[in-house]
């Protein structure tokens, strides 16, 4: 009989926390459009957004969307603060030394984007002499700083709105960044007025990753398959798609 | 109202409505993320506080080993930039703190955003408030505290009706000051990604990118935050002062 | 020394000894030419601001405490103003805000000044300037204020004449009892400038922020950075009690 109850219980406690946890999924708190950016009402929306919210549905997870600073998100999942990183993070050999990662959910080429007045193209020599801006603690600053940083001052900004907005008045003659993110800054106005796509840089994957995948602290697999199980099943009953086909002309999966 | 004004500058319509309370202008998100910024300073402040009058007591009435540790606390706080001792506080504090709920076989405790700023600058505050205190207490004319010893009153009742009172003028205008710097620490937050008026601004600015009209609102409204709380603390100080023997030079 | 503090001395050293040989620093060695950019791009810009800002600061103090009103009024303003902000919403409003005004107004660009405009550092030698002014002019306001008014009086019955008066008695006067204050004040200012590096300036916080994008580590360079600025801050203490020892004497 007590071993009834002692066994009921913990099943039950078990039970309970497993469907009390919630998994904090952080995300970056700077605007990052079209993928998470906050409205006027204080809300999140987003491709990403969405995203996130039909990989936890279909995982089974309560998922409580985080925004944490972005050059702090992987100390932050590091030290418990958040579970899981789903911030347009790309899969990269250096942050596989600290973090683990889900089976990728995008995959976008980047692409460099400058002044309208300079002739440059993506490449080492087309950007010699050139201001480059890129956003702290992301792929495009790594890859910059392998590439370009011999011939072209670098600037590194907070978020890449920032950038932008340098481009903008001027103080920077190209920015690298997720194409598609700068997609969404080239049909504002200011960015169609100054700027246009130079090109697509030539890829590193080593530098550049595997596309975005979700990031969890090392050795949590419980959740890495939880997101993966999400993740492919989206995927496969066309929710994924359709969430796409609001945001974009062609999906972005990149196979 | 203010037709005449928006039809002789355009820009200006636009600009207030960017700024409109409700959605689509971002009005009252700045204005949450101003409420953010208020419970933050005055968690911190209070905590502040509360860690200045035992490092002030410590400091005066401590032993010597007490003594040079409170003074390495004050040192180091006021040496390190605030920004370094927030990231310090924040992603080591949490970690030593879930590191040793581990230990104990616990699971992590999520610390709240607000928790966490509340604390890391009330260490910070702390620092200095100690050294604000123990000046206050240390203004106290001997003779009184050592009259109302001899009348027989225990340390508590001393402090209560002797030293607090006598006190508290001395400290006010520090006091001001700290409650000053503690709001605007509060801006610090936004670069580790807390959800109050500065991080607010800077999203709004980000995704319309009316960066000067945006900044500008947000200074005004640290401007009226310090000025009422200005006029606050100059309305306690004359309370306070009242009946206390001439003015100070 | 007293034997407590010969404990407290040996347990300091054991803990910079174990952190000296347990945490990661094989980083250093590849970041060392870009720190020191980063300490000496900190160093002049601390220096700068504080000469500049104190150079703005006498005016503003003397105007609050003996000019007239239409003068002393916007002083005030001005000192009100910098304190009742945050400093990193002036640095952004500064160079984002202005920024932001840029493209209305091509014509800056052919200007001789855009290679000047174009870079971040003229931006926050500005905002650190102009906000170690309005903190100063309020020291300054009291420092002026309290030197006796029998000074100055004594001074004009001699025949001196008003310029003459601020230049060999009230100033130095001033300058003597705002010392030990604007020490502290530099202090502060050194505890600003990692700000700066939000709007893309390289100083010695920068630095130790793309150590830890770089590679991934957390605390290490964030400790280094926290000994660095100790050290800063003592050399500043030690400057200026150098400074109040030679100025400071015969105060009434």
């Amino acid at each position: 009989m007590k071993k009834l109850i002692l066994t009921a219980s913990v099943v039950a406690l078990m039970a309970g926390a497993a469907a009390a946890q919630t998994v904090r999924v952080g995300i970056a708190a700077e605007p990052y459009p079209p993928f998470a950016s906050p409205d006027a009402a204080g809300n999140w929306v987003g491709w990403e957004v969405e995203i996130i919210g039909a990989v936890c549905a279909a995982a089974e997870l309560t998922c409580e969307i985080t925004p944490t600073a972005w050059d702090g998100i992987i100390p932050a999942l590091v030290s418990g603060q958040i579970d899981a990183i789903m911030a347009s993070m790309s899969i990269t050999e250096d942050r596989m030394q600290t973090i683990d990662f889900s089976d990728r959910y995008y995959n976008t080429p980047t692409v460099i984007v400058g002044q309208r007045s300079i002739t440059m193209d993506a490449t080492p020599e087309g950007l010699a002499g050139r201001v480059l801006g890129v956003q702290v603690s992301t792929i495009h600053q790594a890859y910059a700083q392998q590439y370009f940083e011999a011939n072209t001052e670098l600037r590194t900004y907070q978020t890449q709105d920032e950038a932008n907005q340098d481009l903008v008045a001027g103080r920077i003659d190209a920015t690298q960044a997720d194409s598609i993110a700068l997609d969404a800054f080239l049909a504002t106005p200011e960015g169609a007025a100054c700027c246009e796509v130079k090109g697509t840089v030539a890829n590193d994957e080593s530098i550049l990753g595997q596309g975005v995948g979700v990031g969890v602290r090392k050795g949590d697999d419980a959740l890495r398959e939880a997101f993966n199980r999400g993740i492919a099943a989206i995927r496969a009953n066309g929710v994924y798609d359709e969430i796409t086909a609001r945001y974009f002309a062609s999906s972005i999966y990149g196979d | 109202m203010f037709e005449g004004l928006f039809d002789l500058w355009p820009g200006l319509q636009a600009s207030a409505d960017l700024l409109a309370l409700q959605p689509p202008g971002w009005g009252g998100n700045l204005l949450r993320g101003a409420v953010n910024s208020l419970i933050i300073a005055l968690g911190a402040f209070a905590l502040g506080l509360l860690i200045g009058i035992g490092g002030a007591l410590g400091k005066m009435n401590g032993g010597p080993v007490t003594r040079d540790l409170l003074a390495v606390y004050t040192t180091v706080v006021r040496a390190v930039p605030e920004l370094i001792l927030i990231l310090l506080l924040y992603y080591a504090g949490t970690d030593i703190l879930n590191q040793i709920l581990r230990m104990l076989g616990q699971r992590p405790v999520e610390i709240s955003g607000l928790a966490a700023g509340i604390a890391v600058l009330g260490i910070v505050q702390g620092a200095y408030a100690t050294e604000v205190l123990r000046g206050a207490i240390q203004s106290v004319p001997r003779g009184q505290i050592e009259a109302a010893r001899a009348y027989g009153m225990s340390p508590v009742q001393v402090f209560r009706r002797i030293t607090l009172p006598a006190m508290l003028p001395n400290a006010l205008p520090g006091m001001s000051n700290l409650w000053l710097i503690a709001t605007k620490d509060t801006a610090l937050l936004a670069i580790v990604g807390f959800a109050e008026l500065t991080l607010e601004t800077r999203q709004a600015a980000g995704s319309t990118r009316a960066y000067f009209t945006f900044f500008l609102a947000a200074g005004a409204i640290y401007l009226v935050m310090t000025l009422v709380s200005g006029r606050f603390f100059g309305w306690l100080e004359a309370r306070y002062r009242r009946g206390q023997a001439g003015a100070r030079a | 020394m007293k034997p407590h503090r010969i404990v407290l001395v040996l347990i300091a050293l054991a803990l910079v000894l174990w952190a000296a040989f347990s945490l990661r620093w094989d980083w250093i060695p590849r970041y060392a030419p870009l720190a020191l950019e980063g300490i000496w791009r900190t160093i002049w810009l601390l220096v700068l601001s504080v000469v500049i800002g104190f150079a703005l600061a006498v005016p503003l103090g003397l105007a609050q405490a003996a000019g007239p009103r239409w003068l002393a009024a916007p002083a005030r303003w001005f000192c009100t103003l910098i304190r009742g902000t945050p400093l990193l919403l002036q640095i952004w409003l500064i160079y984002y805000g202005l920024g932001s005004l840029f493209p209305q107004f091509p014509w800056i660009r052919e200007s001789e000044l855009w290679p000047i405009l174009r870079q971040a550092w003229p931006y926050a030698l500005v905002a650190l300037s102009l906000s170690f002014a309005g903190y100063e002019g309020e020291v300054m306001r009291g420092a002026f204020k309290s030197v006796p008014a029998g000074q100055l009086a004594a001074a004009r019955a001699f025949g001196f004449s008003p310029f003459a008066t601020f230049r060999r008695v009230w100033l130095p006067q001033a300058l003597a009892r705002a010392l030990p204050t604007l020490g502290g004040e530099t202090i502060l200012q050194m505890k600003a400038t990692p700000l700066v590096a939000t709007i893309t300036v390289i100083d010695i916080y920068a630095v130790a922020s793309r150590v830890r994008q770089d590679t991934f580590i957390i605390y290490e360079p964030l400790l280094l950075l926290a000994v660095l600025y100790m050290a800063l801050a003592g050399l500043i203490a030690l400057a200026f009690r150098g400074l109040e020892r030679r100025y400071g004497r015969g105060l009434g």
